[in-house]
């Protein structure tokens, strides 16, 4: 299956991925995507669900493996986390925001959502109109990939 | 309007060749019928024949043919002919009149060969010797013109339609074993007697049909080694392709062939090893003699006749063989109308070469 | 006094802009910052060399450049250009140095000839349903026939490159681009079947393996050149000159010798690595002869040996000199090449471009009947596939590409490489900035471009009905000048159109 790939030796650290991710998660149908999403994100905080972590110079955008074993599908209490077609999948109706996946995931891809209620993370734009992962497309260097491996 | 040699004219045309490989003596009446058959591939700009073995009292001689345009011209380059060579024979060339041909130049064939102390002096060998007094006469005395220099061939050639240029030659009284004729179909031309075809040099002669596109390529490549292109046709730069190669650099016509109409680098990777590798060196070390863009050619030589298309064969040429005889032509119908029963008809690929020698013995 | 108004402005559409700060962490020259008090990005425009590289990155196409309006009194002769630049020399009292190409307006002869088509009297050729060869050879061809005793023809070529396409890149050395840069053109160039260049500043180790498509590079500063680092390579190329700044050496700032640098080149770190403009060994065209055979002696006579020139006003008795050096290629670099830093007087002002240069060298090689003793290959400012049909049509064998191929991977000309922050990763080597140049994307970008050349290098000799390239070769009758004078004309060897 196809997943997204982070080299740290490409990721510049330009946070790119982070604002095209929360744009692709956003409702949109205009014309210009400069517009559409200036129009989404201007003034905001954004949630994206793939983050930049950055230290001394290194960077590196984390978001959800999608684990073949997952701790947080295991973990979940109110049955919300699922996979599907190897897509781990949060339904956040089902959510009741115990975060236990938050917790047990060992690589901190799991998040509140932006309203603190219920757990949000990356299920590859199976689910919005991007139809394949934004934060790849827009990676200026190459540095996240969406490949077989 | 410029003449010939100040531009470069294209054209289309006609080819036509016969040849006997037991060496029987063929008058030149039926390779004139083969080319009237074509006539509409000329159009009356340009026509001519070259004969092999028509001279054989005279067959260890170069024969000249040269065209005057006045008699000071003819005086100066008489005068050195005379410099450098011994003439044994001199002549107005026969003709007669066809109401179609005029303007006709002062026409002379001289019967020559070097004198022997002029070809030591010079530290040549008598074919280069030769051949560098021609390009002499052509490029400094004004108004004269070799246009034939081989041994026992002529070429005889004029501004007509190719039958009435044979007529104006009588060339029914000569015999030859191979005979070729080109008819002239060029786009602009003001029509001097020196452009039409076959060029020859030495015993080479062309005849071509065509307009090849590495032209002016194929021309400063070879001028380098001496070759001055005062024509700017095509024939001319592919007979000194012809001879660079042939004659001076010894190869045989099959090479010649391999290197001006070269295969694709896809046919030559997919050839056992030894002609890939052939191939390939040619076409690294020789590769501006590589001709492209259409062409027909047929290349008489002392003993023999080669004809050859472009590689992708963007003019038609046909072969036809009725015992020792072999024909070649443009189209199938200039074959038929000397030899309605043939062997053999075909139509050789892009590239490959059919070249007919006299049989063993006979040269 | 010494106060400059920027020259150019950051104009931010504050509908758009949306703070992601993209821009700031892209830009090297710190030209943009986010005010937290105003809750806004802001911008110190004076730092700004126009690269485009926020341009780009912006998300919402919130940037754009322009030139400054700020501007002195109107002078035909004193420019604001050449008014500031005094400014600049009185403050300093330095030399002025500038990167990349001439970017003088001066005449672009390439741009003022035109290219033949075949109509009815000779058919053009289908580059899509025909074969359409442009494999090229480079070096010495023999002018004699060896046969063995069975008369069959002997290889007697001496040691040949082979090219899929007319095309190499240039000499860039690491130290003036980047490692990723490198990585980049060796890729690309074994990708393509072709050939990139090491520059002056030697091979870095992890390389050696694309040795086969690579060209090293022996200049007057001898930078990283060992016995080792010739054999790596496929060829040998002397440098004698550079079409941006011919008659001086290389100038490489210490800012770029760091790390791998001066391991590469073998010199201390930091050291400003400034070549002499001569090669101390050559004085004249005997001591380069010797050269050429003490290189050929090291290598056994398995690498054709290429000397690189600028074009310069006797470029034709040079070329001539170096075609009976025993070289086995000349490479012509013409005004307009680029550079990573060039004192700017001689960058705009000294040499001849490249076309001129290219005519009369083919010409004279010929008229001595030496052209087939050297390949011709020329550089400096092919901007395009009909650069390259014309450089061919001309005479040359093939080109060298090598302010294209930097613009393939990002170069938006701005010519600041000497300041050593290129924004793009290329003319750079902080690491930050270095990583910026992905040699994924960098090579793929690279055979993508001479790919696309190579297609269009198809369609217009299959125009001319030329299917192999070297019946384009010096095939001068394709080409035609419009709006060129006599003695422009005479030089090119080329007709005007309509004649």
């Amino acid at each position: 299956m196809k997943r997204i790939f982070v080299n740290e030796e490409w990721c510049l650290g330009c946070h790119l991925c982070e604002y095209n991710c929360a744009f692709a998660n956003t409702v949109s149908a205009g014309k210009s995507k400069a517009n559409e999403m200036a129009k989404a994100l201007k003034g905001k905080k954004i949630f994206p669900k793939i983050q930049v972590e950055e230290n001394d110079g290194i960077y590196f955008a984390v978001s959800c493996r999608h684990c073949t074993d997952p701790l947080c599908v295991k973990g979940c209490i109110a049955g919300a986390l699922s996979v599907k077609d190897g897509v781990i999948e949060i339904d956040q109706d089902k959510c009741v925001g115990c975060y236990t996946c938050v917790l047990s995931c060992p690589y901190g891809a799991i998040m509140p959502a932006e309203d603190g209620h219920v757990a949000q993370k990356c299920e590859l734009c199976t689910r919005n109109s991007c139809g394949s992962p934004a934060c790849v497309a827009g990676c200026p260097n190459n540095a996240i990939v969406f490949e077989e491996r | 309007m410029l003449r010939e040699g100040e531009v470069r004219i294209p054209s289309g045309c006609a080819i036509s060749g016969i040849f006997s490989k037991k060496g029987k003596m063929l008058n030149g009446r039926s390779i004139i019928d083969s080319i009237a058959t074509m006539h509409d591939r000329s159009n009356g700009l340009g026509g001519g024949f070259a004969g092999y073995g028509i001279y054989p009292q005279y067959k260890d001689a170069y024969a000249f043919h040269i065209f005057y345009d006045n008699t000071s011209a003819k005086l100066a380059c008489e005068k050195f002919i005379d410099k450098h060579f011994d003439v044994i024979n001199l002549s107005k060339i026969p003709t007669k009149k066809v109401a179609a041909i005029t303007n006709e130049p002062i026409i002379m064939r001289y019967f020559v060969k070097p004198l022997p102390n002029r070809l030591k002096e010079s530290q040549l060998e008598e074919n280069e010797f030769t051949v560098q007094c021609v390009v002499k006469i052509n490029t400094t005395i004004n108004g004269a013109y070799v246009f034939s220099s081989g041994k026992n061939m002529g070429v005889f050639k004029a501004v007509g339609y190719p039958e009435d240029v044979g007529e104006f030659y009588r060339l029914d009284e000569y015999e030859g074993y191979c005979w070729t004729a080109h008819g002239r179909y060029p786009t602009n031309t003001p029509g001097w007697w020196g452009g039409a075809h076959p060029f020859a040099m030495l015993d080479l002669s062309i005849v071509h049909n065509g307009e090849i596109s590495s032209y002016d390529a194929n021309r400063r490549f070879i001028e380098m080694f001496g070759y001055k292109c005062t024509l700017l046709t095509d024939t001319e730069v592919i007979t000194y392709i012809i001879d660079y190669l042939h004659r001076r650099l010894g190869f045989s016509f099959t090479e010649v062939s391999e290197i001006i109409a070269a295969p694709f680098w896809d046919t030559i990777e997919s050839m056992k090893p030894e002609d890939r590798e052939r191939l390939t060196y040619f076409r690294n070390a020789f590769s501006n003699m590589l001709i492209t863009g259409p062409f027909s050619i047929m290349v008489g030589f002392d003993g023999g006749l080669m004809a050859l298309n472009d590689r992708l064969k963007l003019r038609s040429m046909v072969v036809g063989e009725k015992d020792d005889m072999v024909y070649i032509a443009s189209e199938e119908c200039a074959i038929r109308v000397i030899e309605p029963n043939l062997d053999k008809l075909w139509s050789p690929k892009g590239g490959e070469p059919v070249i007919v020698t006299l049989e063993e013995g006979l040269k | 006094m010494d106060y400059q108004y920027p020259e150019f402005e950051v104009v931010r559409n504050a509908d758009r802009c949306i703070g992601c700060r993209a821009c700031e962490r892209q830009c090297a020259n710190e030209v943009h910052y986010y005010d937290a008090d105003l809750g806004k990005m802001m911008c110190d425009e004076s730092k700004c060399v126009n690269c485009q590289r926020c341009v780009t990155l912006c998300p919402t196409r919130a940037l754009k450049i322009v030139k400054s309006d700020n501007t002195f009194r109107e002078n035909a002769n004193w420019t604001m250009e050449n008014i500031k630049e005094i400014y600049k020399q009185a403050e300093t009292g330095g030399v002025l140095l500038s990167s990349m190409g001439n970017p003088k307006p001066l005449p672009v002869y390439w741009d003022k000839i035109l290219i033949n088509a075949s109509q009815v009297t000779n058919p053009p050729i289908d580059p899509l349903r025909e074969p359409m060869e442009t494999r090229t050879f480079l070096g010495q061809k023999p002018t004699e026939v060896k046969r063995d005793e069975n008369g069959k023809i002997v290889n007697n070529l001496s040691s040949q490159l082979k090219l899929e396409v007319p095309i190499m890149f240039s000499a860039m050395s690491f130290g003036s681009i980047s490692k990723n840069a490198h990585e980049s053109l060796a890729r690309a160039a074994a990708e393509l079947g072709t050939y990139y260049n090491t520059g002056e500043g030697g091979l870095h180790k992890d390389f050696y393996k694309y040795g086969p498509n690579t060209i090293v590079q022996v200049a007057s500063g001898r930078f990283g050149v060992h016995k080792e680092y010739l054999e790596a390579g496929a060829a040998i190329e002397i440098k004698m000159g550079q079409g941006a700044k011919p008659g001086i050496g290389g100038h490489l700032p210490g800012t770029k010798t760091v790390g791998e640098v001066s391991r590469t080149r073998m010199i201390p770190e930091g050291s400003d690595a400034i070549s002499p403009a001569p090669h101390h060994d050559i004085y004249s065209i005997e001591d380069l002869r010797q050269l050429v055979f003490s290189l050929k002696e090291a290598t056994e006579y398995k690498k054709p040996v290429i000397v690189k020139i600028a074009a310069v006003h006797n470029v034709a008795a040079i070329a001539s000199g170096i075609a009976r050096s025993g070289a086995d290629i000349i490479a012509i670099d013409g005004f307009r090449g680029g550079t990573g830093a060039a004192p700017t007087r001689i960058r705009d002002n000294v040499g001849i471009p490249i076309e001129l240069a290219l005519a009369s060298v083919d010409e004279r090689l010929r008229q001595e009947g030496i052209r087939g003793n050297v390949s011709i290959v020329v550089g400096g400012s092919i901007r395009n596939s009909a650069d390259v049909v014309k450089a061919i049509a001309l005479g040359a064998d093939a080109v060298y590409i090598g302010s294209a191929a930097c613009i393939a991977m990002g170069c938006h000309q701005c010519r600041a490489c000497h300041a050593a922050k290129c924004n793009w990763g290329i003319a750079t080597q902080r690491p930050d900035l270095v990583k910026r140049l992905n040699p994924d994307v960098g090579y793929k970008r690279l055979v993508n471009l001479v790919e696309a050349w190579n297609h269009e290098i198809k369609e217009m000799m299959g125009g001319m009905g030329i299917n192999s390239i070297e019946s384009l070769k010096g095939n001068r009758l394709m080409l035609r000048g419009v709006g060129l004078n006599e003695k422009e004309l005479e030089i090119l060897g080329i007709k005007h159109a309509g004649e």
